[in-house]
């Protein structure tokens, strides 16, 4: 194996449910109800998707979900803004943890 | 067109024919038309990107008035009361307006496919009145209701006329419930990519248009972009035309076949040539039957039940929910 990530692999997601058909099905059921519109628009739950694409590092939802997004309606000012979001939560993540950090530091030295 | 047409051959997996045939559906026949479909010709004031025919305002084809007079004249003796106008910009056509008056004097029922920049272009100050005036359905083109995407299509700053335009259609009554004037947006995707579900696409464009310019519609249509003519150059120009055609063949879906727009419409070129479609013209496609066939020669009882010319673009209009002229053809 020369490479982890190939582009033509996307559109082998379905070879998943070979050996598995029962849970891929299941999989498949669920997962296009989930992107109905609901409380949310279908653009909403792309755009969310396009976020949560970029948290995971998934260059596979990254493509799916671009064109996606696009294709109901977002445009690149939204996309980007949401992954904006991504970023914002990512850093705000490992900021957060800083909380910890001091109270450790704070349980090792004198106050 | 040649080379194109060859790009997009090579671009498939299974030739469009042969998909037909295995699925038992092949050939393709057409029934009794109900909708006259007129290119009144390629001049246009946009320029568009996406364009099938490659409309501009250099371009100088145009249909004569006995090509228009022979057109009228068929629908009479085949009982076609459906028109449906569209180019280049339709409105252009020195006679666009003569031919309105006749086909409704005949009680003919007449969609106009406007691309909106019309409506602010000079000496087309009164088309809004002229159309609501005439019952017409406007069938207006509008890429995107944000601004840098339908740009992005048509050109720079050409969002702003379009949004000109609506309102023009809407203050004469256009879209408004109750006005009996029908408004319809068509609404194609900005690059390459297919369209979403038309129920989803059209209650985003209603609540955006609504909230930003307080913009009313009928309805929305979505259409799948056909590779022909400069959609199909920017696909191989970009890299996107074999995963673009891998998608479409993808979702190659057999539902949309009972309502595929060439089955009840004819389309006539601006030199009076008869074809299945607008884009079988962009091809120089004429009908199957014979030899091409001229309008003044056409006859219902031979274009009923002909087969219809079908190439690997006709993947464009198969795909997932389906894609014609009035939008989805299948759930």
């Amino acid at each position: 194996m020369s490479e982890y990530y190939r582009a033509e692999d996307l559109g082998k997601f379905g070879d998943m449910g070979k050996a598995a058909p029962a849970l891929w099905e299941k999989f498949n059921a669920w997962y296009g109800e989930v992107f109905k519109a609901g409380a949310l628009t279908e653009r909403e739950k792309s755009l969310i998707a396009l976020a949560v694409a970029h948290a995971v590092q998934c260059p596979y939802c990254i493509d799916a979900y671009t064109q996606d997004a696009l294709a109901k309606g977002a445009d690149v000012a939204q996309m980007t803004e949401a992954i904006h979001v991504t970023a914002a939560i990512r850093g705000g993540a490992s900021l957060v943890h800083g909380v910890q950090m001091r109270n450790r530091a704070g349980s090792l030295l004198p106050e | 067109m040649a080379a194109s047409s060859t790009a997009l051959d090579a671009a498939v997996g299974l030739a469009f024919e042969t998909r037909l045939a295995r699925a038992g559906a092949w050939p393709l026949t057409a029934a009794r038309p109900n909708l006259l479909q007129l290119n009144l010709g390629y001049r246009c004031n946009l320029n568009c990107k996406h364009c099938h025919l490659e409309a501009g305002p250099d371009r100088t084809e145009e249909m004569s008035p006995a090509v228009l007079e022979a057109a009228l004249a068929f629908a009479e003796r085949s009982g076609i009361a459906q028109f449906d106008l569209t180019g280049g910009a339709p409105e252009l056509h020195p006679r666009f307006r003569w031919l309105v008056e006749q086909i409704r004097a005949r009680q003919g029922d007449v969609i106009d496919r406007c691309n909106l920049a019309i409506l602010g272009e000079p000496g087309q100050e009164d088309l809004v009145e002229f159309l609501a005036a005439q019952r017409v359905r406007v069938a207006a083109s509008l890429p995107h209701y944000n601004r840098e995407m339908t740009d992005r299509v048509r050109g720079a700053g050409v969002f702003d006329r379009l949004i000109a335009g609506l309102k023009k259609l809407n203050a004469a009554g256009y879209g408004r419930p109750g006005s009996g004037l029908e408004l319809t947006l068509v609404h194609s995707p900005a690059g390459a990519l297919l369209p979403a579900q038309q129920t989803s696409l059209e209650q985003e464009f209603r609540t955006q248009l609504e909230r930003q310019h307080g913009i009313v519609f009928t309805q929305l249509i979505v259409i799948t972009n056909i590779p022909v003519g400069r959609f199909l150059k920017f696909l191989e120009r970009t890299g996107n035309l074999q995963p673009y055609m891998a998608r479409l063949e993808q979702q190659f879906n057999l539902a949309t076949l009972p309502n595929l727009m060439c089955r009840t419409l004819l389309s006539i070129g601006w030199d009076g040539t008869v074809y299945d479609c607008d884009f079988n013209q962009a091809l120089a496609l004429p009908i199957a039957n014979g030899a091409p066939l001229h309008i003044q020669d056409a006859r219902l009882e031979t274009l009923t039940g002909r087969a219809i010319r079908c190439r690997n673009h006709c993947y464009g209009c198969t795909a997932g929910q389906g894609s014609s002229c009035g939008g989805a053809v299948a759930e």
